[in-house]
């Protein structure tokens, strides 16, 4: 088997990840629920996390990074608890569903949206989001990927652009999270989501929300704390303020072993490899007659993703003969970015998207080259 | 039951301050540990700092200078 479906969910995870979900379930209790040895360890691998993942993305008070079960969670949280009805937000046709449908649902409880549009190349405008904050405006949020082209966005820049209007700047880091470099402060972040399954290569049911100090989001669920057990309120002091019912303590002692694998790895290191990979992939198929592939390749700083069709072919039926015949895992159809499809034109075809891991190799490429060479002759 | 002696109780408002209090004192060899919050004092989390008595100030300064947001200390014989 081949994996090159990374985006999805990294496979190939380090064994000390594995290794730290077995002695977690081996020896975890409940966090926050006791003072004896069991509970206190969960209680002390959760804040270790907390703190690892704030030198990750740069953030000074850990205490600021609550977990969730996945980057949806997240989304669902800084969507749900920042805006209300008269409320204007601004988002881009390359978000995945999980920030479309959440704003789709506030939009018939009177949330205002303006969604900017993408070029056939899978990129937008900066200066179309500028034009479009106006009074009301109170969050950009946008991915710092497509998880369907790989294109990145300029974060940096789209994150001074909402602090000099005073706007809420929201990150779906979902695809670029422990490849990708992130500075909640230098990109000017007011809340970033992210996913522990992917590029942090942590269990599957793990994920997070930074929020930026003094800015307040109302909780999504509200219940067991662990604390103040007499108030009828939820407690709202970050992080526990975002995390009612117990944590995926066994996963997040997972994810603490992927994010210091990837500060130990490096993440440069990570990312070059991905590219790297990448690259060699893309330049093997991108002169095959009938493929076309999608997405901006002008540039380097795009996140190691090529999808691609080859000719009118149903990318379903092409992603199941990679894998039927050659073992090759990719994703195909819709990837839940449906605005992105219709924009590229492919919301009847779908496309493939072969997306690569550090764990890949040369030779798996080589493979894959000669697999979809193979396909496209056929075609 | 244990014999009751005097200790400082630091309270918190949330375990991951209780945690963040835990891990700076270790690794800076302050001693003490959590424990239950003990029911003669309220407190927002159920985890307490007990540490000597004689040491409070020093800890107080400790605490300002490694910002662990505690909310009360308390000197009670548990």
């Amino acid at each position: 088997m081949i994996y090159f479906d990374n985006a999805a969910t990294s496979l190939q995870k380090p064994d000390s990840v594995a290794d730290a979900v077995y002695a977690a379930i081996k020896s975890m209790g409940n966090c926050g629920r006791g003072s004896h040895s069991a509970s206190l360890e969960a209680s002390r691998i959760i804040y270790a996390t907390r703190e690892i993942l704030a030198k990750l993305f740069h953030i000074k008070d850990a205490s600021r990074i609550a977990f969730t079960l996945n980057a949806t969670e997240s989304l669902n949280i800084a969507i749900k608890g920042l805006l209300h009805k008269g409320d204007h937000v601004i988002t881009t046709e390359l978000e995945h569903n999980s920030v479309l449908r959440p704003l789709y649902e506030l939009v018939l409880e009177g949330v205002e949206l303006s969604i900017i549009k993408s070029d056939f190349s899978g990129n937008i405008k900066i200066e179309d989001i500028k034009q479009s904050i106006k009074q009301n405006t109170k969050m950009v949020i946008c991915g710092h990927s497509s998880n369907l082209t790989g294109n990145l966005l300029d974060i940096q820049r789209i994150g001074e652009l909402c602090k000099e209007a005073n706007v809420l700047f929201v990150v779906d880091a979902a695809q670029t999270a422990g490849v990708f470099s992130i500075d909640v402060k230098e990109q000017k972040i007011d809340v970033l989501c992210f996913t522990g399954h992917k590029g942090l290569l942590g269990p599957q049911g793990t994920g997070g929300i930074y929020v930026r100090e003094g800015l307040v989001i109302s909780p999504l669920k509200t219940g067991g704390s662990g604390f103040l057990s007499y108030s009828k309120t939820h407690p709202d002091k970050m992080p526990e303020s975002l995390e009612a019912g117990t944590l995926n303590g066994h996963g997040i002692a997972g994810l603490y072993a992927g994010v210091s694998y990837i500060l130990e790895k490096g993440m440069e290191e990570i990312r070059k490899k991905e590219q790297n990979l990448m690259w060699q992939f893309y330049e093997g198929i991108k002169e095959i007659p009938n493929i076309k592939v999608y997405g901006d390749f002008s540039t380097n700083e795009r996140a190691p993703i090529v999808t691609f069709n080859i000719a009118d072919y149903d990318s379903g039926d092409v992603s199941d003969q990679l894998a039927e015949e050659y073992g090759i895992y990719t994703r195909s159809g819709g990837h839940c970015a449906p605005l992105l499809h219709e924009a590229l034109g492919t919301k009847e075809q779908g496309a493939v998207r072969f997306s690569f891991s550090h764990f890949n190799t040369e030779e798996e490429v080589d493979v894959a080259v000669n697999a979809v060479k193979k396909l496209a002759m056929e075609s | 039951m244990r014999k009751k002696e005097l200790r400082a109780v630091i309270t918190f408002q949330n375990t991951t301050s209780a945690m963040a209090m835990e891990k700076i004192c270790k690794e800076n060899g302050r001693r003490g540990r959590l424990i239950p919050v003990p029911r003669c004092i309220t407190a927002g989390c159920g985890l307490a700092w007990s540490a000597n008595p004689q040491a409070r100030l020093e800890l107080e300064q400790f605490m300002k200078e490694n910002a662990i947001c505690y909310d009360q200390i308390y000197e009670i014989e548990i």
